[in-house]
């Protein structure tokens, strides 16, 4: 009971976004909560990657207010809401190709620090950024890919990395958009174990089309249909909720 | 050693020894030549460091090499005159001075140019430091005082202390000297922090973003950078041709640099260098055959683009590798 009564991490409220006459957000209202996994689900086109577009601050919202730890970041860059504490992994893997996977985390270590001005220390003899990336490559299990270009890993691993860049930054809430999109079974059974123990690092508001994922690991969901949270729940009440099985689970609940 | 090290220093060695075997053989012309190379490399390398490492095409660095250029040519002149140039402040005939007062002068003037053309990115950005330097090239056309579209003369070379720098040799010397601790500065801010957080955001701008580094800052800090490296070097320039006019400042300064970056090989340590040699060489060998020697250039150029993707450097060296 502790869990539902704490101080929200990242507190959304009355977020409303138009592209012309079409309102794409639609008074959302959501919070995440310390120790939680908050899943967002909905059909496609209902409107969940705008909403993470105006969390992330690439996208402005027209009106309504995002909160991350008490502060208002709905006015901030997508890199001070960063440094301020959202670890954001993207829907197709956005990685810098070039880079070996170990310099992509190293890179994340090194934005932690805030130490992106130094101009004459050789980053690839700095222990400081190597052996930290390292931990976070081992515990994901990219050891031993840490050499190789983010361009010549599979698809798996890209993800993995997506996700070790994110551990990196020690957010104190992590945003996942479709970790598990083409994953494969193993590697979402895999994947879903990983999460699970990560919410107690930080809650995870979780956007994934996986239902059995979702189902597992979620605390509560919402379900977001035509830019409108249309419920919020524990997972049996969101299978039991006879206007989230119209919209949107079908028969598959 | 890797590849690439061996063909920088095969590179480095041959711009040294070209210059010194041709003034003992009495050739100062090549000297002349040879510094020529080294300035143009040194002014590439300038841009080098904006437009291979963080991906601003930026078509304005003919301003920066013009104010470089212009710096010397105007203290030089109120140094020889002794007149003051403002509030009593004196000209100088002495290099080292010129140079901090180019790179201070072009760090300004770029902090303002970049504060404002960074906000857009791709065409637009192109256009925008093209625009900013036509600004500089018609305000320097339009100022009498310092010899307007005529240009100005730097009668006697000047000074740096303990070299006599109508020396040939001695000025390809200091040029040579320049380039190289501004090459192994390239070097350094391309392993380093800052060089990771640019060279990221010119793969993936959003990616950067993403875990906290604002591209914009990174970004303004390197186009200053790069402006005070091409400054400098627009003020040997000066020193070599004894001579500034508003042509330094031209946007065809400023194509003629990307030219020299992509020839040589985009990001790569040593491309400005082989970029800049092979053309001063084609301008040399070719332009006195025949006027339109800058035909066959563009046709290498052409060449260089569809078929060497890392132009020279990629050509010798092979690709490019990120530890």
């Amino acid at each position: 009971m502790d869990k539902v009564m704490a101080e929200p991490v990242l507190q959304i409220n009355e977020l409303v976004k138009n592209f012309g006459a079409l309102r794409a957000t639609d008074g959302v209202t959501l919070d995440l909560r310390p120790g939680e996994i908050h899943a967002l689900i909905g059909p496609n086109g209902a409107g969940k990657s705008t909403l993470i577009h105006q969390i992330c601050g690439t996208l402005r919202q027209d009106s309504g207010t995002i909160r991350l730890a008490g502060v208002d970041i709905g006015a901030l860059s997508t890199a001070d809401r960063a440094r301020r504490g959202l670890g954001r992994t993207f829907q197709v893997s956005s990685l810098v190709s070039e880079f070996s996977a170990l310099r992509n985390v190293m890179l994340a270590v090194q934005a932690k620090q805030a130490t992106s001005f130094g101009f004459f220390r050789p980053v690839m003899r700095d222990v400081s950024l190597i052996e930290p990336a390292m931990a976070i490559l081992e515990r994901l299990g990219l050891a031993h890919r840490a050499r190789l270009p983010a361009a010549e890993l599979s698809h798996g691993e890209r993800r993995q990395l997506e996700i070790a860049i994110t551990l990196a930054l020690q957010p104190k809430a992590f945003l996942l958009d479709e970790p598990m999109a083409g994953m494969g079974l193993e590697g979402s059974k895999a994947l879903t174990l990983f999460l699970d123990g990560l919410r107690q690092e930080a809650p995870i508001l979780l956007v994934e089309h996986d239902m059995d994922a979702v189902f597992t690991l979620a605390d509560r969901v919402s379900v977001l249909v035509y830019g409108r949270i249309i419920a919020t729940g524990t997972a049996g009440e969101i299978r039991r909720d006879p206007a989230v099985r119209t919209a949107y689970l079908g028969d598959r609940a | 050693m890797t590849r690439e090290n061996l063909v920088n220093i095969l590179l480095a060695v041959a711009l040294l020894a070209a210059p010194l075997a041709a003034n003992a053989l009495g050739q100062a012309f090549y000297v002349t030549l040879a510094t020529r190379i080294a300035i143009l490399a040194l002014a590439a390398l300038g841009l080098n460091l904006a437009l291979g490492l963080g991906g601003l095409v930026s078509f304005g660095h003919a301003a920066f090499f013009g104010i470089g250029g212009y710096a010397a040519g105007i203290l030089a002149a109120h140094g020889f005159s002794g007149e003051p140039i403002l509030f009593g402040l004196p000209g100088t005939v002495q290099m080292p001075v010129i140079w901090l007062v180019a790179v201070f002068t072009a760090a300004v003037v770029a902090l303002l140019i970049g504060a404002i053309s960074l906000r857009t990115s791709g065409v637009y950005f192109i256009m925008i430091t093209l625009a900013f330097a036509q600004m500089v090239y018609y305000f320097a056309v339009s100022w009498p005082a310092y010899g307007g579209e005529d240009g100005l003369s730097v009668l006697v070379r000047n000074q740096f202390p303990g070299l006599n720098t109508m020396v040939p040799l001695n000025f390809f010397l200091i040029c040579y000297v320049i380039l190289l601790v501004a090459i192994a500065l390239f070097a350094l801010i391309r392993a380093s922090r800052f060089g990771a957080a640019l060279q990221a955001a010119r793969q993936n701008e959003i990616r950067v973003a993403t875990i906290g580094i604002g591209p914009f800052r990174i970004r303004l800090t390197a186009f200053v950078l790069s402006a005070t490296i091409t400054a400098l070097a627009g003020a040997l320039y000066a020193d070599l041709n004894r001579f500034v006019s508003p042509s330094m400042l031209s946007w065809h300064m400023s194509g003629e640099l990307i030219v020299l970056v992509i020839l040589g090989g985009v990001g790569r340590l040593f491309g400005p260098v082989a970029g800049a040699a092979l053309y001063v060489a084609f301008e040399f060998a070719l332009g006195s055959l025949t006027e339109y020697w800058q035909f066959v250039l563009g046709l290498i150029l052409l060449g260089t683009v569809l078929f060497v993707r890392g132009g020279l450097l990629g050509l010798f060296a092979g690709k490019a590798r990120h530890g």
